[in-house]
């Protein structure tokens, strides 16, 4: 089974079991972690599935969206390396992927 | 026996209920816990029912809320298919249809709503459809072979939705709106008649400002016949005329109750630990110039569930989260910050002609909420404004060039 990590706000990391054609939202909310609120299920209408990518790894995720740009630019939390989760579907490429997932706005 | 004892009771297996599990956990409350929902199957999204659901573009297994294993590991006791009648709070127990009991430290109710009936001749006839749950949408989905003309009766969103899919599964669809036009509660005319022309385009027809007079058929629906006389021929209908909210039970134990149950800013009824969540909470909303309204909206009943949560958790916070809606049809994205109630003037950024553009809403010179087509940007950076309710020059709103948040720190007037 592929993973990825996922470190939550209080620092505590999950290894998170991934299938590829899925979003890192549905990844990191299948495995438990309510702190991912992803309110509108996925849509690209909230930024309440906001994660930081680790920076090594940012080159391996596809482009963002202006839609995604959009909305995490309304984040008082945005980085560099800010994704909204459900804009990122996983692939064999993304096995290994280490996330945090971002302050609540 | 003794009933069983849950530290909390969740009344409602939707977004609100759902959500309000998670959130007691998140918020490491350790009590026991059991989600009772009348309806069989597992939360899930709603929201797409009406859209890639309805089309059948995903499974259901893609809109559940969590896996079905999520509950067990959280320790949250499900049980499905059980309708809640009675609720005696003095005795903290509530009592299933059947007569079976459930005894709780507090309760939290999120019974939502159930979807308003025709009270015409005919209304009963098989083939016409509500859309609420999952099992509305496989029973309506099931007939959808054998069907070509299908009339919607309402013009709100779930109608509209539902008459996007229709359309684009080649089939006749007419709307059918008591109001002159369509969204007329919920959006100001240039968008009513942006998606009345979308829908036209797609070929879908409209008879707007007359009512239904009765649905005509022999066992099954055959028509619509409409106030005016009229007849529009239609094997199935679709009944998209609002909710009521799911409250009997509450009112019955002595819950103040109106439109809704009332509830303060913690989502507290007027019953000792008894709270209710989402679309069926009557709530006093700053957003809506602190009037008490009943929000049927996902961002609502899984703001609100957090809010219950944290309150029975012992870190109490009130409820105060910007209202969002969305909807989606054809490729139109609708998105909504904010709430228009009272609005007394409007601004139109960007041409309707573009397919994207944003209807502004202003009370008094505030903007107070945004509908925003295709238009992310104004969505996204929207929430400031209607957060600080500046007063901007209607002018530079109604420019597109002129991005919203510029226009926020150039004119802000400090309060």
């Amino acid at each position: 089974m592929l993973s990825i990590s996922v470190t939550d706000r209080d620092g505590d990391t999950t290894i998170a079991d991934a299938d590829p054609g899925t979003s890192l939202m549905q990844i990191i909310r299948n495995a438990g972690l309510d702190e991912l609120l992803a309110l509108c299920g996925g849509n690209c209408s909230c930024a309440t599935c906001h994660i930081y990518v680790d920076p090594g790894q940012l080159a391996l995720l596809p482009a963002i969206s202006t839609d995604e740009e959009d909305l995490l630019d309304s984040s008082d939390h945005r980085k560099p390396n800010s994704r909204l989760s459900c804009q990122v579907k996983f692939t064999e490429a993304l096995a290994g992927l280490r996330v945090t997932i971002a302050p609540e706005d | 026996m003794e009933a069983p004892f849950s530290d909390v009771l969740i009344i409602g297996g939707g977004h609100g209920g759902a959500q309000a599990a998670a959130a007691l956990r998140q918020q490491k409350f350790e009590g026991s816990i059991t989600l009772i929902s009348a309806e069989t199957d597992f939360p899930y999204e709603r929201p797409p029912l009406s859209k890639d659901f309805l089309s059948g573009n995903i499974p259901f297994a893609a809109i559940l809320l969590r896996p079905e294993t999520y509950w067990a590991e959280k320790n949250v006791a499900v049980r499905l298919g059980v309708t809640i009648a009675s609720i005696d709070a003095e005795a903290h127990v509530a009592s299933s249809a059947t007569g079976e009991n459930f005894r709780y430290g507090t309760l939290i109710w999120a019974g939502g709503g159930t979807p308003r009936r025709l009270s015409c001749p005919g209304a009963d006839l098989a083939g016409v459809h509500t859309i609420r749950t999952v099992q509305d949408i496989l029973r309506l989905a099931a007939e959808l072979p054998g069907v070509q003309n299908i009339a919607v009766i309402g013009g709100g969103f779930i109608g509209l939705e539902a008459a996007a899919v229709l359309a684009k599964l080649a089939k006749s669809v007419t709307v059918i709106e008591s109001q002159s036009r369509i969204l007329a509660r919920v959006s100001a005319p240039p968008l009513s008649a942006f998606f009345q022309a979308e829908h036209e385009a797609h070929g879908v027809k409209f008879h707007l400002g007359v009512g239904v007079a009765g649905l005509a058929g022999q066992g099954r629906v055959s028509g619509v016949t409409l106030a005016d006389g009229t007849t529009i021929p239609a094997e199935l209908v679709i009944v998209g005329i609002g909710i009521s909210p799911e409250i009997a039970p509450l009112q019955e134990a002595g819950a103040a109750c109106s439109n809704g149950v009332e509830v303060d800013e913690y989502c507290r009824t007027s019953l000792d630990d008894i709270y209710a969540i989402g679309d069926c909470a009557l709530h006093e909303n700053k957003f809506a110039g602190s009037a008490k309204v009943r929000i049927e909206s996902v961002q609502n009943a899984t703001d609100q569930a957090s809010t219950a949560a944290k309150a029975i958790a012992g870190v109490p916070a009130p409820y105060e989260s910007v209202p969002l809606f969305w909807s989606n049809q054809y490729d139109l994205r609708l998105q909504t910050i904010g709430f228009n109630l009272g609005y007394d003037d409007i601004v139109v950024r960007g041409a309707p002609a573009t397919r994207a553009f944003t209807v502004v809403y202003l009370r008094a010179c505030r903007v107070i909420a945004l509908d925003c087509v295709n238009t992310m940007r104004d969505y996204a950076q929207g929430r400031q404004l209607v957060l600080a309710q500046p007063a901007i020059d209607k002018a530079l709103l109604a420019d597109p060039a002129l991005a919203l948040k510029s226009l926020f720190t150039r004119t802000e007037i400090p309060a």
